[in-house]
């Protein structure tokens, strides 16, 4: 479980969620992104493709990541979600709030 | 290190196997960092012997978790002298998870709906409505510090 952090050839943040994102960890993908946007960050790709579970508090840290985000004046998407977890999002209705693309391919094309 | 978690499987001796349940239960500190072990023995435990879809085990995962996470943060406010126990029943078609802590409770009906335009992009306040979407039927004990969870097996 953790969080891996690279960067795509357009020099977009790639975060990959490896295992849960849960209230445990929460915290960790909240200070990681945001030392990226203190560094000077501004498109940031979440990828969940190897994600087993998210829970209420993952759902709420990424409501706080994606105002900080565009605080900044940046812009964060999501991809990689299964039907499980893309479930989450609809059920929350938080896949009206975040641009959600189906792989990270799709996501970062035209970032 | 030893894990701090107390976890007791029992198997009912009923003669029909309709009415036969396995008992789980499972006695954890209140640390969030003992959730995802917990989730992971409760479900591993739950799921045993029986043919599970993906989503059956994503959502019992899912809704152990938040149920925890409330029980820990909420109910016992983190306090280390505090428990959280869980018990589950595990039947042929179904199962029944309680999670109780040791707090004074609250009033489920109190919580706001998260998915009005207005509590949208709130960051908490998502769990209990995650966990009503989740299961097949959800109940709280009159000092609303147990919630009872149902979920039939798909």
């Amino acid at each position: 479980m953790g969080f891996s952090q690279t960067k795509d050839a357009n020099g977009v943040t790639v975060v990959q969620v490896e295992g849960q994102l849960i209230v445990g960890n929460r915290q960790e993908l909240k200070d990681l992104v945001q030392a990226a946007v203190d560094g000077g960050e501004r498109r940031i790709l979440i990828d969940f493709s190897r994600t087993g579970y998210i829970d209420s508090s993952g759902l709420g840290a990424l409501v706080s990541i994606s105002k900080r985000i565009r605080e900044a004046g940046g812009e964060l998407r999501l991809a990689g979600l299964n039907e499980d977890l893309r479930s989450l999002f609809e059920l929350t209705k938080l896949d009206t709030l975040f641009s959600i693309a189906e792989t990270p391919q799709q996501a970062l094309a035209g970032f | 290190m030893t894990s701090p978690l107390r976890l007791c499987v029992r198997r009912s001796p009923a003669p029909d196997a309709r009415d036969a349940a396995t008992l789980v239960t499972l006695r954890i500190p209140s640390d969030v960092d003992c959730i995802e072990e917990a989730v992971e023995l409760v479900v591993r435990h739950c799921l045993a012997g029986h043919q599970t879809t993906r989503t059956t085990r994503f959502r019992l995962q899912v809704v152990l978790s938040e149920a925890l996470s409330n029980a820990i943060m909420r109910g016992n406010c983190e306090d280390c002298r505090k428990w959280v126990d869980v018990r589950a029943e595990l039947w042929v078609d179904a199962i029944r998870l309680y999670v109780t802590d040791e707090g004074p409770g609250f009033d489920p009906a109190a919580v706001p709906d998260p998915v009005t335009p207005e509590q949208l992009d709130v960051a908490g306040g998502r769990g209990l409505y995650l966990i009503r979407k989740l299961v097949d039927a959800v109940q709280f004990n009159e000092q609303g510090n147990s919630i009872c969870m149902t979920l039939r097996r798909r």
